[in-house]
């Protein structure tokens, strides 16, 4: 017992040892490797005369791939923002709340690299003469990856704090800014960290999308790992491929050890239970900063000012307490309302009107509806087949705990793995073959949404409880009557999980050297839209998918999730 | 009387009903006073309004009618002279046992070294040297509450709150706490100088408690008080301290009875004035089998009556629980209580020596005589043609007369009711009550028409 009582360990001196060599090393070595590629995009850019060029050298990769990882991850702080402020204010203000919350439902269904298409060109216009505006648009398209799921986390976590923390910070006089650093953040830690990892994952396919995009008849290229590999796609250059998918693949690893996994580790300490967990996770690197005197020495030097910060902000925060009775006026409420109403009708206007029928006549948009239902099918067909591959082996994983502990983190990496990477060895495939890419391009899609339907699975079947298992066994349920009574229910809410929209914007298009397939879709429309600039089919062909993204989740995804959360939660 | 602390002044709480259905009255004209040196506790059963009560003294909830007096001025936000201790202990999980005592120092400014000087002290005083640096999920129960009465000290408040501080705690471990509390304070060094007590464990408010303010539901209301002429500590044993843990349990078994004359032998109340509406007669929320085990047990002990308190103690049972329990089986005609005495009717014997069939038809009689709610219920799916009616539209009539959560509760322990009496049944998946066979139809139609 001695061993655990605290005092004696905090205050002793600890000589710097080996670990603080390494930890204060890799410190060095990270800022090293910002500064050096950090620095070159602000190099010229003036197309079209000026544009940077890809070099399909090997020993370029590395470089490329610090590049694409630096987007990826002033991406992630700026989701981290937006996300708190976002968040903060839909939990807090009822007002602001009717508004951001239906915002950030539709927000989420646009497609990611639809708000490529229609930013791009702003984004380029901004920084005149520079690579940042590229930058600028690249890492907003995966920076639209990552946010709504990130903010809808937060905002759910705000909503469902425990009324008695809430109490107790309130009858303690915690100050709203000590209230969120205190609570709020930390309640919402663990999803937030989930959510941002997951996505994460999913925001390597749109960064490879979005550093080589076609847009107004001109190749933008920003150097990266993604435009490492279009620029291989363009010269046939298969060896080259390769090194790109193997770069890839390290990039991810690395980043999953040295970023991921010491904050999923870090974070099990905010859990809201009040009992240890089972198995917390683990992370090397945590361990090994936790080991390390430097973190400590460094928040010692820091204290002060963060003490001095933190009581100004919390002084500046505290509100005046106001006497009771300010109930809301059902007037106000209404009008708010109409106003909302009008601005909603409003903006839907100006986009049919100023955006869409400028160019368009009213039968395209017929024609674009069916080009949806055709992308609606292949959506379908991929869940339907994907379920059925992909189920059993998920099940029989899952219902293994060896199994799972293995697997489960080689499903998590090949879901992060951008699908596209994939895509020109499939497309050379298809050529081959003779393969349709009306066909083709489900396999496409499936190559990235597959992995998450294995994923989902596996969960769901490890947290089968053992005593239901034993219980089939002992009964006699066997085969299809074991899955339909227990197998099935079980996993239900884990394999309720949509998104393969994106997917279909990138696999409905696909070249190898100067080939270009073109499936008949949705995909493809708005693809096509961009590459020639044309803005009116642009604007239609996002609407449009957005609207069958939100109506699909509306009639058919809400309801799966009501009942896989009332009827068939373990 | 020593000087008021903190005093409650015609304190009146109403909370909206859903869909502007009017309002639920959760206090109605409150006064309470603390006084310096005295402990009070707040006694009252679920649904009185004490935890409400105390949450609008703490300023962490505004009253709608009426004002909280701290010292001479009148409390707008939250009270900055009160510590309060939660039944849930209510600690911040990611932060350590003395960052969550340090926790009200830092929200008043007070810097880095007084601070942990002072939570060490307040950590000593409450026994938990040694764990200062531990999570709260590495403690007890017992451990945690520990923590929340050092952060509630630390700030030295004028008034220590403590809102059913050891109801979450097992008999053995509250027992404990309770008394080195108790010891504390009558230690004379206390770190605050009034303590108000909120409980429904009437044994731990005459324990602790130098006055005892009972509670009265629907609407909250202050029944009266009884002061606990004891030399303090409490000793459990002496006769007095008894016959006074014996008054209160009668009281709190008598809703209707006036407390003035609890005092003297009083006969059987009157009973309260029906209701107009059958869904205004709330059912206590209690299951079938606990009822029936309840009365097996007096039937079994050979002794037509008990003692209320003695039951309480023999079956460990919270009071509160117990109470409820007592409500049910006396709604339903299966016993009586009078006196702090619980005695079993006939049916009631029947009801538990009876076999299952046997005993849903002496349950199902029972219910339809006397649970308005399920008799209602059962009446109006006899008369539809199809037998068949949505539950929505039952909850509706109670979200009349019910806060939400309180008019669920009622639709779930009428299904649970109805269910055993055979009377409907429920489709919970598409919310659909169904009535029950002609057979079972002719006696409610029968039984709800006389």
């Amino acid at each position: 017992m001695q061993a655990f009582l605290p005092g004696s360990g905090s205050l002793r001196r600890v000589r710097y040892g080996l670990t603080d060599v390494a930890v204060i090393l890799g410190a060095l070595v990270l800022l090293a490797v910002i500064a050096r590629f950090g620095s070159e995009s602000f190099v010229a850019f003036t197309p079209p005369r000026n544009v940077p060029t890809i070099s399909l050298d090997p020993h370029m990769l590395p470089g490329y791939a610090v590049r694409s990882t630096l987007r990826m991850f002033i991406a992630l702080v700026a989701s981290f923002a937006f996300t708190f402020v976002y968040g903060y204010a839909a939990a807090h203000n009822r007002y602001a709340e009717r508004v951001l919350i239906p915002a950030l439902d539709i927000l989420q269904s646009v497609p990611v690299l639809g708000f490529l298409s229609i930013t791009i060109t702003g984004f380029i216009a901004l920084f005149p003469g520079s690579l940042l505006g590229l930058e600028a648009a690249a890492i907003f398209a995966i920076f639209t990856s990552q946010v709504w799921n990130m903010t809808f986390s937060f905002y759910q976590s705000l909503r469902t704090l425990p009324q008695d923390l809430v109490e107790a910070t309130a009858a303690y006089g915690l100050s709203p800014w000590e209230r969120f650093v205190r609570l709020e953040v930390p309640a919402g830690t663990i999803g937030l960290v989930w959510n941002a990892m997951m996505s994460f994952g999913g925001g390597w396919f749109f960064l490879a999308a979005s550093e080589a995009i076609s847009v107004l008849n001109s190749n933008f290229t920003l150097p990266g790992i993604g435009s490492y590999v279009a620029v291989a796609v363009k010269a046939q250059n298969m060896p080259a491929l390769g090194w790109a998918v193997l770069t890839m693949a390290v990039t991810i690893l690395l980043v999953d050890q040295l970023f991921w996994r010491p904050l999923v580790a870090w974070s099990d300490k905010f859990r809201l239970e009040q009992s240890a967990s089972a198995e917390p996770p683990q992370s090397w690197l945590y361990d090994l900063l936790r080991r390390s005197r430097v973190p400590h020495a460094f928040g010692r030097v820091t204290q002060p000012v963060g003490d001095v910060l933190s009581r100004g902000l919390a002084v500046l925060s505290r509100v005046r307490p106001r006497p009771a009775g300010r109930a809301s006026s059902p007037l106000v409420d209404r009008a708010y309302d109409a106003v909302i109403l009008l601005a909603v009708l409003g903006l839907i206007y100006y986009i049919v009107e100023q955006r869409i029928l400028t160019g368009v006549g009213v039968g395209e948009i017929g024609h674009v509806a069916l080009l949806g239902l055709v992308t609606l099918t292949r959506v379908v067909v991929l869940l339907i087949v994907a379920t059925l591959v992909w189920t059993p082996i998920g099940v029989t994983i899952g219902l293994s705990p060896t199994l799972t502990r293995r697997a489960q983190p080689i499903a998590l990496f090949l879901a992060s793995f951008p699908a596209n990477f994939i895509f020109p060895f499939a497309t050379l495939a298809f050529i081959r073959l003779h393969l349709s890419i009306n066909f083709g391009s489900i396999l496409l899609m499936a190559l990235g949404a597959q992995w998450y339907i294995l994923f989902n699975t596996i969960a769901g079947a490890s947290s089968v409880p053992t005593d239901l298992r034993e219980m089939t066994d002992d009964i006699g349920l066997g085969g299809w009557q074991r899955w339909r009574r227990l197998i099935i229910p079980a996993i239900f809410s884990s394999w309720v999980t949509g998104g393969t929209w994106n997917a279909s914007i990138v696999s409905e298009v696909v070249s190898w050297g100067s080939t270009t397939l073109v499936a008949t879709g949705l995909g493809s429309y708005i693809t096509e839209a961009t590459t020639k600039g044309d803005w009116p089919r642009i604007w239609l062909g996002v609407s449009v998918m957005s609207l069958y993204v939100v109506g699909i989740n509306r009639l058919f995804w809400r309801r799966l999730y009501r009942l896989a959360e009332t009827r068939y939660h373990l | 009387m020593s000087e008021a602390l903190i005093t409650a002044e015609h304190v009146s709480k109403r909370f909206p009903l859903p869909e502007g259905k009017g309002e639920f009255t959760a206090l109605e004209d409150v006064e309470v006073t603390v006084a310096r040196g005295e402990v009070v506790a707040l006694l009252g059963r679920s649904g009185s309004g004490k935890s409400t009560l105390l949450r609008i003294m703490a300023g962490l909830i505004p009253a709608s009618d009426g004002s909280v007096r701290n010292g001479d001025a009148v409390l707008l936000g939250p009270n900055p002279d009160v510590g309060m201790v939660f039944q849930s202990f209510a600690l911040l999980p990611w932060l350590t046992v003395i960052e969550n005592v340090e926790l009200g120092l830092e929200a008043r400014g007070i810097g880095r070294t007084e601070r942990m000087k002072r939570a060490l002290r307040a950590i000593d005083l409450v026994g938990l040297d040694g764990f200062e640096t531990a999570y709260p999920r590495e403690l007890s129960g017992g451990m945690k509450q520990r923590v929340g009465f050092s952060r509630a000290l630390v700030v030295e408040p004028k008034v220590l709150f403590l809102d059913e501080p050891f109801s979450a705690l097992d008999v053995l471990t509250a027992e404990n706490l309770r008394g080195e509390i108790d010891d504390l304070w009558n230690a004379k060094t206390f770190p605050a100088q009034a303590i108000l007590l909120v409980t429904h464990n009437i044994e731990e408010a005459v324990f602790l408690a130098d006055r005892v303010i009972v509670l009265g539901a629907n609407p909250g209301r202050v029944r009266g008080e009884v002061a606990v002429d004891l030399p303090r500590p409490h000793n459990r044993t002496s006769p007095r301290f008894k016959e006074l843990v014996d008054r209160l349990y009668e009281v709190m078994t008598n809703p209707s009875l006036d407390m003035a004359r609890a005092w003297e032998p009083a006969d059987a109340p009157a009973p309260a004035a029906a209701p107009r509406s059958p869904y205004a007669r709330p059912l206590p929320h209690v299951r079938v089998g606990t009822i029936s085990g309840l009365l097996e047990l007096i039937v079994e002990s050979g002794d037509d009556a008990q003692e209320v308190a003695r039951l309480a103690d023999r079956l460990a049972l919270p009071v509160d629980d117990l109470l409820a329990i007592l409500d049910a089986a006396v709604l339903l005609g299966f016993a009586v209580v009078s006196e702090g005495d619980v005695r079993t009717t006939e049916a009631g014997r029947d009801f538990a020596n009876a076999t299952i069939q046997h005993s849903k038809d002496i349950f199902r009689h029972q219910v339809l005589a006397s649970a308005p709610i399920v008799a209602t219920i059962a009446k109006t799916l006899t008369e539809k043609e199809n037998r068949a009616m949505r539950g929505d539209f039952f909850l509706d009539l109670l979200d009349e007369y019910y806060p939400a959560e309180e008019a669920r509760r009622q639709f779930q322990t009428a299904v649970e009711w109805g269910r055993y009496a055979e009377l409907f049944e429920y489709d919970a998946e598409d919310d659909r009550l169904f009535g029950s066979d002609t057979l079972v139809a002719a006696q409610v139609a029968a039984q709800t028409t006389t």
